[in-house]
């Protein structure tokens, strides 16, 4: 490999980038954008299910209840039904997400000492939600009974206390802010697909017009095309790594808890992972239009879906886990959180930085050898 | 108007030709949707079994052996392992080995014989917001049902004056989705998602290569007017889109076995006015763009906000409230409800007609801008 025609070559590829202004600036301006709308955009929080009440018996003790209900941070009380038709339609209409059945006899089955249900009647369109929304009815009912059996009690002159106090401490996202989980996954995504097609369309362009063969008559090797063409990209990647990273940690206020240079290590190789892959593309697909359907095709939605950036991994059933280790956002993922919020290095995300490396060796290899087929 | 309609139909066969004549394109048709929705209707999921835990248990009583065995029944929890200290815990979660905790101090079952409150407490990794969400609500459940009946069977051995305690449970009903099964809600939402890119990738080239390449003067010296030429353009990427949506809505029903409870033609009507709508956003872009190149980053600019904010995945209802309002020009945001509605809730034309008239309306303004974009060009 020959360093000077190596540097010429991304001269030659500066040059052009400089001339195509536009195109530079879309690509500097892209990620911020994409960062604000994806980072506020994706919120799995839920603090104000709309909630919708029922009360067959309308006592005070029923009302006590439900007031438990509407106070949570968790509840916004929109609809106090006369009857079950009405209720049923607000949450027919989406007006409602839950809806909180009081029996008749409520509060006399209760003095009695019996066990009453209380009916939750849930969206369940959307799982998360609805599992989410269940846990906090539960906390809020399970609660209120032992309020209830300890007065029982009291009212007996008998004194007991609830047995079980359960104290939870969480650890590297104390609050439980999506935010902090979702926007540094949110970095891998727009990186994956600012990096591959930064490189896919360039190649292909060149081979469109034509003036790919004109390069190759000259001297140059395979893999002086390849390392000239995308150092000039590279660089602009990791520019836009850092305005990322920036954003995460300046916008979104995400605690950067460990090394920047392993952020760095990691952002680098990753980028060096979806350049390459763009060449690939661009030399397999030979047409623009094809290059471009294919990064697509292989960038986001599978960065979106198959790197655990939101969507757990090992939930998955088996083969779709197995195809995730082809998708380089997945070791980023990983890296990026943990180095984000568990301030773990080089270490701790060992195997995660071999895959990652793996991935580049394979995919650059391949680069080159379908490269120097295609001439 | 008859020679119209001739010449409209002779740009729909030119543009099927050329489709059709790249083998590895007209594979690039089929397969790809069909590979994509199996493998993303599997991998969308926000499920929450199996969470990985680890119990130290310093008291070793019946007491703290029937709560831990309450954690070993649940198929919510994988118990990995019986701790020692809980020093272990620190790395076994910063290594990702477990993702929960729960540790039981010494003098835990004399507490509870005592009539006193019994700690316990649960240690877990919050990386992941929404599964320790949802792994601590289910911690709740349990904890809870043990606290109720111990407490009940405390004061029926120790005072037996008293016969019975009284409780409140909750009955959780979750309607359309009994099971809350993540793939009902994922699979059809990615019909959306995958038709979305499809339809976009496709149109977004289909004026500007022409441009590129140099045929869109040749097309502009034959008698075809320009709203012929977008006509020409978007029937059959149209049908091809109709085609790909209709093969991955079967793949949902018959493969992924989520309820169709909603009435086909309304599906289809939806479908229709979403492509109609996608469409005409994919044209705009191929007007506004001079190179296949500024087409491309500008489709790219669209789907990923339109999919991550069109309720897919995340609620609409948790975004800003700037964000929500942008919500309403992306289609999909529309499609999505008609989606979730037919397959899920079996809702039909009286509930979702806003969804439908929003498409059309967007899909109507937006190829009017593109045909009078296209007119300014051409001059």
């Amino acid at each position: 490999m020959d360093w000077a025609r190596t540097i010429a070559i991304a001269r030659k590829e500066t040059l052009q980038i400089r001339r195509d202004l536009r195109s530079l600036i879309v690509v500097l301006v892209m990620p911020v954008m994409l960062m604000s709308l994806m980072g506020y955009g994706i919120n799995l929080d839920q603090t104000h299910v709309p909630l919708c009440t029922f009360d067959q018996e309308g006592s005070q003790q029923s009302q006590d209840l439900l007031k438990r209900f509407a106070h949570n941070k968790y509840f916004d009380l929109t609809l106090n039904a006369r009857n079950y038709d009405e209720m049923i339609a607000a949450i027919d209409a989406r007006q409602c997400t839950v809806g909180i059945v009081i029996p008749l006899l409520f509060s006399q089955r209760l003095r009695e000492g019996d066990a009453v249900g209380v009916q939750a009647i849930v969206d369940g369109t959307d799982p998360n939600t609805a599992n989410l929304v269940i846990g906090y009815a539960q906390q809020v009912t399970g609660d209120y009974s032992t309020t209830v059996a300890v007065n029982f009690m009291q009212r007996r002159g008998l004194g007991v206390v609830p047995p079980l106090s359960v104290d939870a401490r969480t650890w590297f996202n104390e609050e439980l802010e999506s935010r902090n989980f979702i926007v540094p996954g949110v970095v891998a995504i727009v990186m994956a697909v600012i990096g591959t097609f930064l490189t896919s369309l360039t190649i292909a362009r060149e081979w469109e017009r034509g003036t790919m063969e004109q390069l190759i008559s000259t001297p140059v090797s395979a893999l002086e095309v390849i390392v000239g063409k995308l150092v000039p990209y590279f660089v602009i990647g990791m520019a836009d790594a850092a305005f990322c990273v920036m954003i995460a940690i300046w916008w979104f206020e995400v605690p950067l808890r460990g090394s920047v240079l392993v952020l760095a290590g990691a952002s680098a190789l990753f980028m060096a992972a979806v350049l390459l892959m763009g060449f690939l593309i661009s030399v397999v697909a030979g047409s623009q239009l094809a290059a471009s359907q294919f990064s697509l095709l292989i960038t986001f939605l599978p960065s979106f879906l198959l790197s655990g950036f939101a969507f757990p991994i090992d939930q998955m059933p088996l083969a779709v886990r197995l195809f995730t280790f082809l998708i380089p956002a997945r070791y980023y993922v990983v890296i990026l959180k943990a180095v984000f919020l568990k301030g773990s290095g080089l270490v701790a995300n060992g195997s995660q930085f071999l895959g990652l490396t793996l991935f580049t060796t394979v995919v650059g290899t391949m680069a080159v050898r379908s490269f120097k087929k295609s001439l | 108007m008859k020679e119209s309609f001739a010449r409209i139909w002779q740009l729909i066969v030119k543009e099927f030709i050329q489709v059709f004549r790249d083998p590895r394109a007209r594979f690039s048709l089929i397969a790809p949707p069909l590979v994509q929705m199996l493998i993303f209707g599997y991998a969308a999921s926000f499920e929450v079994r199996h969470v990985t835990t680890a119990i130290l248990d310093l008291d070793h009583s019946q007491e703290s052996r029937e709560l831990i065995s309450r954690f070993w029944a649940s198929d919510y929890f994988d118990i990995t392992g019986n701790l020692k200290e809980r020093s272990e815990i620190a790395g076994l979660i910063d290594r990702r080995k477990i993702a929960l905790a729960i540790h039981i101090m010494p003098g835990f079952a004399e507490n509870l014989r005592k009539g006193q409150t019994a700690g316990v407490q649960v240690i877990l990794d919050g990386t992941d917001s929404n599964t320790a969400l949802v792994a601590l609500s289910y911690v709740g459940a349990i904890t809870q049902r043990f606290s109720q009946e111990y407490l009940a069977d405390h004061i029926m051995r120790t005072m037996p004056a008293v016969a019975r305690v009284p409780s409140v449970q909750l009955m959780e009903r979750p309607w359309f989705n009994p099971d809350l099964d993540s793939t009902w809600f994922f699979v059809p939402g990615t019909i959306g998602a995958l038709t979305l890119t499809l339809v976009m990738t496709m149109t977004a080239f289909a004026i500007v290569r022409e441009r590129e390449i140099g045929t869109l003067e040749q097309i502009m010296v034959t008698p075809v007017s320009p709203a012929e030429l977008i006509a020409g353009k978007t029937v059959p990427y149209f049908l091809i889109a109709l085609v790909q949506l209709t093969l991955v809505a079967l793949l949902a029903v018959f493969w992924f076995r989520v309820p169709f409870e909603g009435s086909v033609p309304v599906m289809i009507l939806g479908s229709f006015l979403f492509i109609f709508s996608v469409l005409a956003i994919g044209l705009l872009i191929s007007t506004i763009s001079a190179t296949q190149q500024q087409a491309m980053v500008t489709s790219f600019f669209f789907i990923m906000p339109a999919i991550t904010l069109s309720g897919f995945s995340f609620p609409i209802s948790s975004m800003p409230t700037f964000l929500q309002w942008l919500t309403y020009i992306d289609p999909l945001r529309y499609f999505e409800v008609v989606l979730r509605d037919s397959f899920l809730k079996g809702n039909g034309i009286s509930v979702l007609w806003p969804q439908m008239v929003a498409m059309a309306v967007l899909g109507g303004v937006l190829i009017t801008f593109a045909s009078i974009r296209f007119h300014k060009t051409l001059d």
